[in-house]
């Protein structure tokens, strides 16, 4: 469980966060979303402990929450399980040989362990962000915007990873621009535009509050419902 | 931190371009340092003309000067071309096969033996020099008038000589030989001042007696006198001379210097690219905000590149030493100075580099920046006092005492030579800019981090 009181964030005259409260079970699946600017990887920085907010708390502290960054956070010259090991070994892990052939596993990435990170595709090298991000077993995993720049297939093999995950219990919360992935794996939806939370509930419960209108295209009736929800907000 | 610190030297041993130039530099330099040491300045190709015909003798007061062997002479301070002609001189310096021609006229003999004469003509080479090279021009100048100035002296010096001799024999007299062939005997001022005293006490005459005391009183006073024109005549061969005093402490020797140069502008170079690099890779590669939210310090990255920058200074100052060793003679009784003179040099300008590489966002701006910022401060640090105003020289000593070099330099300089500047001031001096620049790092990592 992790929970977030009245976090507010200033970037000289501009206000990125507004008081933003919320909480996140344990292995539940939380979606940030909201426009551009809107405060989303502001929100999730704080909770990792990368960035220090003006006002309000955090109930974690971030050596407890495992953190992947949009852009991947690797050692470029080095190989897949040199970033694994060091990162590792920073974390204290135990048995730091151990977790780093589970995780290599984990993430399908063992025939390629002695590559240079470099060499690697951009979906793979997400696949090691990942991994990193959860060498210290975590309890709460952040991902901001995770599957930017993944074919489909990378994106598909890197949900069922992550809803496995949640499965065992790990609380993920993750940023994105994909509405269609957050309704389809955010069990709850955190929508926030102007540093205000403006929604924060189930896929069905934003229907609830933004009715589709007849005859909009069934495929696309959550993007559409998004966005009229933004309107009537004035974003 | 140890983790890191083997994770920086993977990433160098990854980067063989980086890393190899990272040794190959101080290795080059040593190599170009010690042959200039070794080898010395070349001597400049100078076109020699001599039209004083064959078999005509220069004397100088009476002494024959050897042509030959004043060929020689100059010919050991330039390398001499043997010409035939001005036109051919002139040609040569014109296209840039030699940088000056000088030429010994074919009177020039006749000049030089005019000075033992009455109606003397000064002595008159010709010098054709190519200015296009104002440094080169400048060289061949100050070798020339050198020369020019030592045979000056060398004639002046025999021609005092031989006037001396001449006023020796009016002292003390003596045979004198003219024109080689014949001679006679000159009485001298002492014996006639003798002579003439004894003729006055034999005689009873006082007539005699008076017509001679004022001979005699001539006689003693000439003697006198022109005791006194030989030390004259000597200085006036040799006018000035140099009385050299110290006045703080003797300067470290030439090669010393020029080597402590060498290791500090490597040391500096290698050490605040190295960590200006390595600490703005880490944003590059956006590695910085996972390892400072939670696994290191902001603090500990530093001491880490800090570390990193010594040990790789100390590496690579200690190969480019090795290096110069095979060149130049290195007091290598003097090694356990050199190591606290590197590792405060090293942290000095690593703390430097951790402070560029914390504003920069970007390896090439770090590189950009650490190039920009070192290579004025060091030639600002070699600036000697003198040959700015004294305004001026006040100012660039408040720049080098706010950088490392300066102080790097003098460690390096006392740790090399024993008679180089004391050690103990430059080391604290490094190690207060450590701390300062550490501050600044900090501060900055904080600003843009």
């Amino acid at each position: 469980m992790v929970e977030t009181r009245e976090l507010r964030k200033r970037f000289g005259d501009r206000e990125a966060l507004r008081g933003v409260s919320f909480g996140a079970g344990r292995g539940e699946l939380v979606a940030v979303i909201g426009p551009n600017g809107a405060g989303k990887t502001t929100l999730l920085s704080i909770i990792a402990g990368i960035q220090q907010p003006d006002g309000g708390s955090v109930s974690r502290a971030p050596a407890e929450i495992g953190w992947v960054p949009q852009q991947a956070a690797l050692y470029r010259r080095l190989t897949v399980e040199e970033n694994l090991r060091l990162f590792a070994n920073l974390e204290a892990v135990e048995e730091v040989e151990a977790t780093v052939d589970e995780l290599l596993a984990r993430v399908d990435l063992t025939d390629r362990r002695a590559d240079q990170v470099s060499t690697l595709s951009g979906g793979n090298q997400q696949r090691v962000n990942i991994a990193i991000g959860l060498l210290s077993r975590p309890a709460i995993l952040l991902l901001d915007e995770p599957t930017t720049g993944l074919d489909p297939r990378n994106r598909e093999q890197l949900w069922e990873f992550l809803t496995s995950l949640a499965a065992e219990g790990t609380t993920v919360i993750f940023s994105t621009h994909n509405i269609a992935e957050a309704e389809r794996y955010g069990e709850r939806l955190l929508v926030i535009a102007d540093g205000d939370v403006l929604f924060f509930g189930t896929v069905a419960e934003l229907h609830q509050a933004e009715p589709v209108p007849a005859g909009a295209a069934t495929d696309r009736a959550f993007e559409r419902a998004f966005i009229d929800f933004l309107a009537a907000r004035g974003h | 931190m140890r983790w890191l610190l083997l994770k920086d030297l993977q990433v160098m041993r990854r980067s063989p371009l980086v890393t190899g130039l990272l040794v190959l530099y101080p290795i080059a330099l040593a190599v170009l340092i010690g042959l200039a040491l070794s080898a010395g300045p070349s001597d400049p190709r100078v076109a020699f003309l001599n039209e004083i015909p064959d078999g005509e003798d220069v004397t100088v007061g009476g002494s024959e000067v050897d042509p030959v062997s004043a060929r020689g002479e100059l010919c050991g301070r330039v390398e001499c071309v043997d010409v035939d002609s001005e036109e051919e001189a002139r040609k040569m310096v014109e296209d840039g096969e030699v940088l000056a021609a000088l030429i010994l006229p074919e009177d020039f003999a006749d000049q030089v033996q005019s000075l033992n004469g009455l109606n003397p003509v000064s002595p008159t080479v010709q010098v054709i020099v190519n200015e296009e090279d104002p440094v080169k021009a400048q060289l061949v100048e100050d070798r020339i008038s050198t020369l020019i100035t030592e045979a000056n002296l060398i004639v002046s010096r025999q021609i005092s000589e031989s006037s001396a001799g001449y006023l020796d024999l009016l002292l003390e007299g003596g045979e004198f030989s003219f024109l080689g062939t014949q001679s006679f005997d000159v009485l001298g001022l002492e014996r006639t001042e003798e002579i003439l005293t004894a003729v006055s006490e034999q005689t009873d005459d006082p007539r005699l007696k008076r017509d001679l005391e004022p001979v005699i009183e001539f006689a003693g006073l000439a003697r006198e006198n022109l005791d006194f024109a030989i030390p004259i005549l000597g200085a006036i061969a040799e006018p000035i001379q140099v009385d050299k005093e110290l006045v703080s402490g003797a300067a470290p020797g030439l090669d010393n210097f020029a080597i402590s140069v060498a290791a500090t502008i490597t040391l500096m170079f290698v050490t605040v690219l190295l960590v200006a690099g390595s600490l703005a890779l880490e944003r590059e590669e956006n590695t910085y905000p996972r390892l400072v939210r939670s696994l290191v310090s902001r603090g500990e990255l530093l001491a880490e590149k800090v570390l990193l920058g010594v040990a790789v200074a100390l590496a690579v100052t200690l190969l480019m030493l090795a290096g110069l060793a095979i060149f130049v003679s290195l007091d290598w009784s003097r090694f356990p100075f050199w190591i606290p003179a590197v590792i405060a040099g090293g942290a000095g300008f690593a703390a430097f580099g951790a402070a560029i590489g914390a504003a920069a966002r970007e390896v090439r701006a770090a590189s950009l920046l650490a190039f920009m910022l070192s290579l004025p401060i060091a030639f600002l640090s070699l600036v000697p006092s003198g040959t700015v105003g004294a305004a001026l020289f006040d100012v660039i000593q408040v720049v080098r005492a706010a950088f490392p070099f300066d102080p790097a330099l003098d460690a390096l300089s006392g740790a090399l030579d024993e008679s180089g500047p004391d050690m103990v001031l430059p080391l604290v001096h490094l190690v207060v800019l450590t701390a300062a620049y550490g501050v600044i790092a900090r501060v900055a990592l904080r600003r843009f981090g």
